[in-house]
């Protein structure tokens, strides 16, 4: 068991002496991975039931997202969910993404004390908690007859999304050599033109990362859609939700594993971004 | 004479063009800010605004007396308070370590294992909590598992109650934790704990005396931010919770 002997940092602790560390992390690991993935062999269960592991297996759990028709409003509510999702969710992204990088312009370059106020005042819809949000919202929304809308789901996602578009890209924006835009602008561009011409392909894999970041925080988002959805706009996680607090349905498992394959997706595509914009 | 009147033209222009270009650079942040009043600081003010009006329209402390005097939104508080520190507790026992670990590893193992906390963190929240309404419910695997290898002999109750909200939460906000104090903890200097070392300290209190010291701003950040978060939960508690927790960030102003 020499390798039990192995220094393992600076301070001459051995490999035996931090054991438990290595197993307690493992463990942990494995705590943080596996749990959420114990919905995509229930989404292919035959039973009714919640049992594991599943005795039959079969799609039909997919085969009701994807046909299931409502008899009383004649369509197909999971499907209508997630139409709703996904086109908040791109508008989301035309709202957030435009309106944060101005932003994140502006504070970059702006006078600096202005911008260390603004800062804080910004972030702050991830500071809130969402509940508070989403009730303040709610109340506000009625008045505007807003609720149960796109357009109010749409502002509430931008609002929550923004924050993440402002850190990404103004972070993207400190490490770049705004000189590069002086230079166009002093051989007669106009400040726009540089911005477009020069500074837009060098951030342009942190404007991407921060849409699809966008993307999924409206994608996910529950609470804000919960007070402010209705009717006919209901979102998909506002459906799960609403399924989950009645029933066990485990139609809600295929739509887990389709959410994980998503954001899965979505996460390797960042990562591939990131590593292609480290190297560029 | 000429050339100084010119200069003084001169930096007037400069300074009219500098204060213009400040202007637009302001102008650029006004969108976002629009969108903050309107949305944040408006309704969450007007909430604020509503909790001090009573019935009659006027201006009292009503509602914060019917909060205070009624025994339900008393036990509401408790409960909350109760579970978010809970909470906030177990994930620095749980996220401390395992920080530490990730700290310690080599770059690439550790974006290797940064995978294992980013998973969740881009999982939805809806998904995670499903998938422990599975696993904990009276019929569901760890019940089942702990049955077969006669470890309990009847089902114990996980869901709807302290224990399943807890577990839960303690799942969602770890990875709120672990970041800030893993970023916090890669940043401290290792020839710090070289020098101790080499002084003549144990590594337990090289530990103690350099290394935890050091990653407390990123441990007070992680924890704060978790206990704020817990503050204001709704999704697991609701669902994993069942009637048992209920959240007391809404009804404050209700």
């Amino acid at each position: 068991m020499g390798f039990l002997n192995k220094n393992v940092s600076e301070t001459q602790i051995r490999l035996k002496d931090r054991l438990w560390l290595y197993i307690f992390s493992y463990i942990a690991l494995f705590l943080l991975i596996v749990p959420s993935m114990v919905v995509i062999p229930m989404s292919f269960s035959a039973s009714q039931y919640l049992e594991f592991p599943p005795k039959e297996w079969s799609l039909r759990w997919y085969e009701n997202y994807f046909f299931s028709w409502k008899v009383e409003n004649g369509f197909n509510d999971w499907m209508q969910a997630t139409w709703t999702s996904v086109k908040v969710a791109v508008l989301t992204i035309i709202v957030a993404v435009p309106v944060g990088t101005m932003a994140a312009y502006g504070l970059v370059n702006g006078n600096s004390r202005i911008s260390k106020m603004l800062f804080p005042i910004f972030i702050s819809p991830m500071m809130v908690p969402s509940i508070l949000v989403a009730i303040g919202l709610f109340y506000f929304f009625v008045q505007l007859k807003l609720v149960g809308s796109v357009l109010g789901l749409v502002l509430g996602h931008s609002l929550v999304a923004m924050p993440l578009v402002l850190i990404i890209v103004f972070s993207a924006l400190k490490n770049y050599d705004m000189n590069q835009e002086k230079v166009a602008r002093s051989l007669g561009a106009t400040r726009f033109r540089a911005f477009r011409e020069i500074t837009l392909p060098q951030i342009k894999f942190s404007i991407v990362s921060s849409a699809l970041i966008a993307f999924l925080t409206s994608f996910d988002e529950v609470i804000i859609s919960l007070f402010v959805a209705g009717g006919d706009n209901s979102t998909i996680t506002r459906s799960m939700f609403l399924a989950l607090r009645d029933q066990i349905d485990p139609t809600i498992a295929a739509i887990s594993t389709i959410l994980i394959i998503i954001s899965s997706g979505l996460l390797i595509i960042m990562q591939i971004i990131g590593t292609k914009e480290n190297k560029s | 004479m000429g050339g100084a009147i010119l200069e003084k033209l001169n930096e007037e222009g400069l300074q009219k063009v500098a204060f213009k270009e400040r202007l637009t650079l302001l102008g650029l942040t006004l969108p976002y800010l629009i969108f903050v009043a309107a949305l944040i600081i408006i309704p969450v003010g007007w909430l604020f605004y509503l909790s001090f009006i009573g019935r009659d329209g006027g201006f009292s402390f009503e509602n914060y007396e019917r909060m205070t005097k009624s025994r339900a939104y008393i036990r509401i508080f408790i409960t909350t308070f109760k579970i978010s520190i809970l909470t906030t507790l177990i994930c620095a026992i749980i996220g401390y370590p395992l920080a530490y670990f990730m700290s310690q590893l080599s770059r690439r193992w550790a974006s290797i294992c940064m995978i294992g906390v980013l998973i969740p963190f881009w999982t939805s929240l809806l998904v995670r909590t499903y998938a422990w309404l599975v696993l904990l419910q009276k019929k569901g695997l760890i019940n089942n598992i702990a049955l077969d290898i006669g470890l309990i002999s009847e089902p114990i109750k996980f869901v709807h109650n302290t224990t399943g909200t807890l577990i839960g939460m303690v799942h969602i906000m770890l990875p709120f934790l672990i970041l800030p104090l893993y970023a916090n903890m890669r940043s401290i200097d290792k020839d710090c704990l070289k020098a101790a070392s080499s002084l003549g300290a144990t590594p337990t209190r090289a530990f103690w005396t350099v290394f935890f010291p050091l990653s407390l701003p990123g441990l007070t950040a992680g924890l704060l931010i978790v206990f704020v978060l817990c503050l204001g939960f709704y999704v697991t508690p609701a669902i994993l919770g069942g009637g048992a927790r209920n959240h007391g960030s809404d009804e404050n102003f209700q």
